[in-house]
């Protein structure tokens, strides 16, 4: 009796691992995602977890990858670096993901690379700070423009102008801080002098306080870093003040909301943005000008304006889907050896060159800068 | 018999990764729900037995982490070391905070420590020299337990099942000490606890630096665990997380609080699958669970188990 017993435990439990191994080439390959979809950073991740999903209905449309069906496993992390390491694990061990795109937010990321470092899985993070890839962590890479480039554009954009006097105001989030601390490290190497370095808080609803300061100065350029409502308001109140000096922003505003937000104010600032944002003004010589159109073109047919955010997610899982075909399985040091050898791949961000050495692979090309004319953006380099 | 609750909670910990070894919810949200379970415990001493209502406990949390963060990595002091010094700290900080803070009643007093805990949590954000500002502090070493390392999920569950094992040990303890009958006398009635002759300031202060401590604790594990610490970890929504826990699984009882840091851990894990529904839904079960059982789950659930038997 205990012997048949055995026996048919025996038969089920072959049954079930035989049927496991049928099955795996029909498996799915699967893409695990973690975005700051509700929460303060909301705008950015909706837009990023919007295309995830758009460009892998679209490739499953056209027949998957390697033969297999593509699906995306997502959480929405809130914003909480706690919830995005718990999710991060549950991605690697409980829904045994093959590539992890995602970390909307410079802290979620940070806070999982731990854990994918040690269990050795490819994380493609979309978020901005250059401290995810510097020093260069052997799993880890980045698609979005780091605050460094911008800081690098606006400088060599004054220096171009003969300016070199800045004055820089500078909010109290992550991004405006690491923003900050790339403005003032590179100064001396663009020749730059910070006379005067104000800050306020997110929430404020007025700068002029500070912005009084820096009309004090003999500033002769004004630099605000940060996104969401603030910059808007810097801009208004330096319009207000009658300060005159030219105002640049940062590529955390590079949306149409930060024009309308500015109004009338906004006439003449410039900053540093993803081509996405001016694809139509581009050569028709540009690579990148039929990718830009192509996405923008999809996305708007489904879910209204693109903003450069959601360009991040598409180049980042696009970076992900090119290194599983290439790597033509979905072995983990295999493919992440090919993001590292993604070469020339045209994204939304620039075009993407990694190597060993750089885990993001984009240059200051791929930053243009932009002026705002008549409530729309303008190219001026 | 007193500590047949706990014997049982400690078997039931020991049991389920033998069971389940390697299972994502039993290894790495069991941990997690381990590390709220000693939160939720010690704010239960002071909100469930003593009566005082805190939304600033988050704040010690942090405290313990940071320490344990900034020491480790910009001192290279060793874990445990760390560890002290972050109770320190914050049981320092508790006492000096707790008579003025403590004076205060109930709209007051909630208002006050929903005012410390911002307050914590904006130095964590500004003072980015020392704590890394909004993008947090990466790189904290493993925690080493007199020559053995702690890393990996695994070993983690089981330190931080022991820890909240203790904490829960202690607070049963607490409860049924002197100070513990002089908390319940303080709850009922301040002004007859004072009449009787029990102490009630030193009393609250001493149960408000257990409870601050019993935090800082579950902190510095937190860091060694994650390897990482931000402000977002500590902010005010978490403060009031931890009074739902301990509201949701029935203030004073320490089960209550422990059951009620399990099941809002196990809830967030398992309504992830509803996507954009979750909030509405997590919502939801909490009103239903304050209607039908006001006195909270572990006392509700177990006032029904005992109507059974009897009907039987």
């Amino acid at each position: 009796m205990k012997n048949r017993l055995m026996k048919n435990l025996l038969a089920a439990t072959l049954l079930l691992t035989g049927s496991h191994l049928v099955n795996a080439a029909d498996d799915p390959i699967k893409i695990g995602s973690f975005l700051t979809v509700t929460g303060p950073a909301s705008f950015l991740g909706d837009p990023e977890l919007k295309t995830l999903q758009m460009v892998i209905e679209d490739l499953n449309a056209k027949g998957g990858l390697l033969g297999r069906k593509v699906e995306l496993v997502h959480y929405d992390t809130g914003g909480n670096a706690k919830e995005a390491v718990n999710f991060v694990k549950r991605l690697i061990k409980s829904d045994n993901v093959d590539i992890i795109v995602g970390g909307t937010t410079t802290g979620d990321t940070m806070a999982v690379i731990p854990d994918v470092e040690k269990e050795g899985i490819t994380l493609i993070s979309l978020a901005g700070a250059v401290d995810i890839v510097e020093p260069v962590k052997k799993w880890v890479f980045k698609v979005a423009h780091t605050d460094r480039m911008a800081a690098a554009k606006i400088y060599q954009d004054l220096r171009k102008q003969n300016l070199t006097k800045v004055a820089l105001i500078t909010g109290d989030g992550g991004f405006d801080k690491s923003g900050r601390e790339q403005l003032r490290t590179l100064a001396p190497e663009y020749g730059m002098t910070i006379v005067v370095d104000e800050s306020y808080g997110n929430k404020d609803t007025d700068m002029t306080t500070q912005l009084t300061k820096i009309r004090a100065t003999d500033a002769q350029a004004i630099i605000n870093f940060g996104f969401g409502q603030a910059p808007a308001i810097v801009t208004k109140n330096i319009k207000q003040l009658g300060i005159q000096l030219p105002v640049y922003q940062s590529h955390g505003v590079a949306s149409k909301t930060f024009i309308d937000l500015a109004g009338e104010a906004g006439e003449g600032v410039r900053l540093p943005a993803a081509a996405l944002v001016v694809a139509e003004q581009l050569p028709d010589t540009d690579p990148q000008k039929p990718v830009l159109l192509a996405y923008k073109k999809d996305y708007e047919a489904k879910h209204g304006p693109v903003s450069t955010f959601g360009g991040h997610g598409y180049d980042g899982v696009m970076i992900a889907i090119e290194a599983i075909k290439r790597a033509g399985s979905v072995d983990k040091a295999k493919v992440r050896d090919e993001v590292e050898n993604t070469k020339g791949f045209i994204g939304t961000a620039g075009i993407f060159n990694m190597t060993p050495q750089d885990h993001m692979g984009l240059t200051l090309d791929a930053f243009k800068m932009v002026e705002i004319r008549n409530g729309g953006w303008k190219i001026v380099d | 018999m007193r500590l047949a609750g706990f014997y049982l909670f400690a078997v039931f910990a020991a049991l389920l990764p033998i069971l389940f070894p390697d299972n994502y919810f039993v290894i790495v949200i069991g941990a997690s729900a381990g590390l709220n379970v000693m939160l939720a415990v010690g704010l239960n001493l002071l909100i469930g037995y003593a009566g005082q209502i805190s939304l600033g406990h988050a704040a010690f949390f942090g405290m313990g982490a940071y320490a344990s963060a900034i020491l480790t990595t910009r001192f290279a002091w060793p874990g445990l070391l760390a560890m002290a010094a972050g109770l320190l700290v914050a049981g320092s900080i508790a006492w000096l905070f707790a008579r003025p803070i403590l004076r205060l009643r109930g709209h007051y007093l909630a208002m006050a420590t929903l005012g410390f805990g911002i307050i914590i949590h904006v130095i964590m954000v500004q003072a980015n020299h020392w704590t890394g500002g909004p993008d947090g502090l990466s790189g904290i070493p493993p925690l080493n337990l007199l020559g053995w390392t702690v890393d990996g999920d695994r070993q983690w569950y089981g330190v931080i099942a022991a820890a909240a094992l203790l904490t829960i040990w202690l607070s049963l303890n607490i409860v049924d000490s002197r100070i513990g009958r002089a908390l319940r006398a303080v709850r009922g009635s301040e002004f007859a606890a004072q009449m009787m002759g029990v102490d009630t300031a030193s009393a609250k202060t001493q149960i408000f630096v257990v409870s601050a401590l019993f935090a800082a604790f579950a902190g510095s594990l937190f860091a060694h665990q994650q390897a990482f610490v931000s402000p977002d970890s500590f902010n005010l929504l978490i403060s009031v997380e931890l009074v739902t826990m301990v509201v949701l699984g029935g203030m004073a009882s320490t089960f209550g609080a422990a059951c009620g840091a399990i099941a809002l851990t196990l809830l967030h894990q398992g309504l992830v699958v509803f996507e954009d529904y979750e909030m509405l839904i997590h919502g939801g079960l909490l009103m239903a669970v304050m209607i039908f059982m006001p006195q909270g789950l572990f006392v509700g659930l177990s006032q029904a188990v005992r109507r059974l038997k009897n009907e039987i």
